[in-house]
Formats: structure tokens, sequence, C-alpha cells
């Protein structure tokens, strides 16, 4: 399976503090993939990594088989759209369109003009005058237009509405089907990512703590409730990733690939939002990284 | 992958109902399998192209593919590589002339039970309940 991002014990400090400390991880290519974490987990980091706007501290990091941003082919392979979807304020829409042709040389100006069109913006409109889910909208579609095989999405939707939002990620999985992309994404709406993404990545203070195909997982992660249990008389190989308890009650969430059946309990599915917070909220147990890192390369 | 073109002859347009529970791969299966059984897709009707169910849904283009797979597994659809996927078999069969009748009977116990004071939730579970029972007493 070809990987389209690889890290290998990535590290950025800025100063004294570290962004992104022994991050290890492999993202299998032909994915929608969600990078999910608290504010501050090194999401925007790792992705600037990736593309090339940052430079490692330590360890490695290679998108597509090489180093980000060391060569114009390698540049012309990812199109990343940054935090905030920025675009130049003094410039028109279609001011943005020349500057996306003059600067990629796999430009593609009739899908760049056909989605201009269909979105409904004015080419003479500058895009400081176009509305958050325009403007984000435009920048999409610069990173569309430049043809990559991986798009890389730093918070695209955060701070759209419903609609806009909504319209942003139709736009995005319209392209995702029509090309064949690799699309890598980090997001806190999780319920947004359950609909777009076949892949996810929990990543909290910068160690991946879960990752892997989204079917998968749901599929191997069970609740438990049930009546007051000691935590010491669970089974040994049971995988607890979170546990609660009441006076009486006991409500677990177990890792397990194959089926549980625990006399007493109640077994039940978890959507994923449960999964990812469940995950999130994991206090700092010790890292899970290389294992997972493993699995994900299989 | 045969993702289709937008040929805009799709019967039926899907839905995605995401405080269900029920994953978006399953939720395009059963309404499949429910417009089959209810007649709305027959024989030759070619369903949404992958392209077309993205972009209306904003979902993952795989999970779409997922179900059609699945759907193509079960023999009730046939992908045409470039053109897209079409139906090959119906569920509706004879039965599918006595939903009429049988709607009629419903909706007149619908509202005789409205009358006797239910509301919609107490109408849903009564109706539930019944069903669950007769099946059981159907397999004892």
């Amino acid at each position: 399976m070809t990987v389209v991002l690889e890290t290998r014990g990535l590290g950025k400090r800025y100063r004294r503090r570290w962004a992104l400390s022994d991050c290890t991880l492999a993202i299998p290519a032909g994915h929608v993939v969600g990078l999910v974490g608290p504010n501050g987990a090194g999401k925007t980091t790792l992705l600037n990594l990736a593309v090339g706007l940052l430079a490692p501290t330590e360890g490695s990091v290679e998108i597509l088989g090489g180093t980000p941003a060391s060569s114009a082919s390698q540049l012309a392979k990812v199109g990343f759209v940054a935090q905030d979807t920025p675009t130049y304020a003094g410039l028109t829409v279609a001011d943005h369109l020349k500057l996306g042709a003059h600067m990629n040389p796999g430009w593609d100006a009739e899908v760049a003009e056909a989605r201009i069109s269909r979105l409904g913006l004015d080419p003479a409109q500058k895009a400081g005058k176009l509305s958050g889910g325009q403007r984000a909208q435009l920048a999409l579609t610069l990173a569309i237009a430049k043809r990559p095989e991986v798009l890389v999405l730093d918070e695209p939707i955060a701070s759209l509405d419903p609609l806009a939002r909504r319209e942003f990620l139709q736009t995005l999985m319209e392209v995702t089907a029509e090309q064949e992309l690799s699309v890598v994404m980090s997001s806190h709406l999780v319920s947004d990512l359950e609909r777009i993404c076949d892949y996810l990545i929990v990543l909290v203070a910068s160690r991946v703590r879960v990752s892997g195909d989204v079917d998968t997982l749901l599929a191997s992660h069970y609740q438990l409730t049930g009546p007051r249990r000691d935590p010491e008389s669970l089974p040994a190989d049971w995988d607890v990733i979170s546990a609660s308890h009441t006076d009486r009650q006991t409500t677990l969430l177990v890792r397990s690939e194959s089926p549980i059946a625990e006399p007493g309990m109640t077994v039940d599915r978890i959507g994923l939002e449960d999964l990812v917070l469940a995950y999130m909220s994991q206090a700092t147990k010790p890292a899970r990284t290389a294992r997972h890192a493993v699995e994900a390369q299989r | 992958m045969s993702l289709g073109g937008t040929t805009g002859s799709a019967v039926i347009e899907f839905h995605l109902d995401a405080r269900s529970g029920v994953s978006p791969y399953l939720q395009i299966i059963q309404q499949v399998r429910q417009a089959l059984r209810l007649g709305l897709l027959s024989e030759g009707d070619q369903l949404p192209t992958v392209k077309d169910v993205v972009a209306r849904l904003a979902i993952n283009p795989n999970t779409v593919l997922k179900a059609y797979r699945e759907l193509e597994y079960e023999g009730l659809v046939a992908a045409r590589a470039g053109v897209g996927t079409f139906v090959t078999k119906t569920l509706a069969d004879g039965s599918l002339a006595a939903h009429g009748p049988l709607r009629a009977g419903l909706q007149r116990w619908i509202s005789s039970a409205r009358q006797a004071g239910l509301d919609d939730d107490s109408i849903e579970a009564l109706f539930a309940t019944t069903f669950r029972a007769a099946i059981k007493e159907e397999v004892t």
C-alpha cells in the first residue's frame, strides 16, 4: 500500500516549547483522513511540517515518498489550504486564478473556471469582499485546480456557518470522487468528519492516540455497562480505553478485535464521536504510538 | 473505480439521518432495498452515480462504493463500467397490489388511535410492540 504521509519520531520546537514531539505515523493513500485532537495538540504544526512550511527539529517526515517541498515536482503534487483558508484580500477572484496558473505547472484552468462559475463567484470581486464560505471555496478551488495527488487541509471549515460548511464538504467530496485524490484534513468537528472520513487519526499532546480505518475502529470498540465492577476483576486481555464508575454502575469502553460477551453486562456499539472523545479525554497513558503506527502501515 | 458521469436519469435520491446511529453505508443500502420493495425502483433503473451522491450528501465516495458493492453482491444491482449502477432485480412481488388496501386499513387504524387520544409516540410504541409480539407468536 502506498503511503501519503509518513513521520518517524517527528518533533518541532519553538524556542523552548515543543509544539510536536516524537510523532510517528503512516497514512495510507486513497483515503479521506481526519486528523482530530484538542487545540494545541500539534495538528497545525504536523500539517505545516508535512507540506514543508516548517522544518523538523528532530525526526523525519515524508510526503508521497519525498521530502516536503524539496523540488518543484514535489510541490506540484501537494495541495495545501492553510488554517482559516487565507486568500489575498486586495486581489480579485480572477487575479487568484491568474496567480494559480502562473505558479503551478499542472494548472487546470478549465476546472478552476468551471468551479468559480458554479459557485456563482464574480471574477471581478475582490477576495476581501467575499463571505467566509466563498473565501473558503476560492481557496479550495485554487488547491484543486493545481491537480495535486494529496490535498492537505488545516481546519478549513471551523469558522464557517453550517450551510457554508456543508457546501465546502460537498465540493471536497465531489472532487475526491472525480480525481483520484488523497485528503488529509484536520478538524475538531467530529460530526462532519464522520460523514466524509474513512480513516481517522486522534492526536493528543503530539502523540497519536489511535489511528485506523473508521469502519475497523467502529467494529472493534465496545461500550459495556453493568453493575459496578472492581477494575481488577476485568479480564486481563481487555484493552480498556475508558472506565467510569458510580456506586452501582460501571461503564467501560473496550477495544477488542473479537466480539465481547460478558455475563451481566450490556454490550453496545459506539459512535465515532464518542470513540474520539474517549481517546481525547484519556489521561496521559503511555504512548500507543508505535503499535498503531505499525497497524496503519499494514 | 467506475464512478460514472452525471447522467441525471437516476430515479431516487438518498438522504442521511445523522442521528439514527446507523452508518451512512447501511442507510444507503436500506434505502435501495426499501425503494425496491415499494416498487419505486425496478429492473433497469439507474442508481444515482457516486459523484452525484457525494456531491449531494457530502459523504465519502468510498462509503457509496461500498454500499453499491454490497448491493451488487446481493445480486440486486450491477455496475456497468463507465455508465453507472443499474437495478437487476425487483423485490416488489405480487404483494405490491395488496399495499393500497393495507395502507388504507392502517390509516383507518391510525385515525381511530388518534380519536382514542393516543399521541404519535404512543401510536408508534403500540404498533412496534404489537408487531414484535405477533412475530414471536408466529415463530413459536
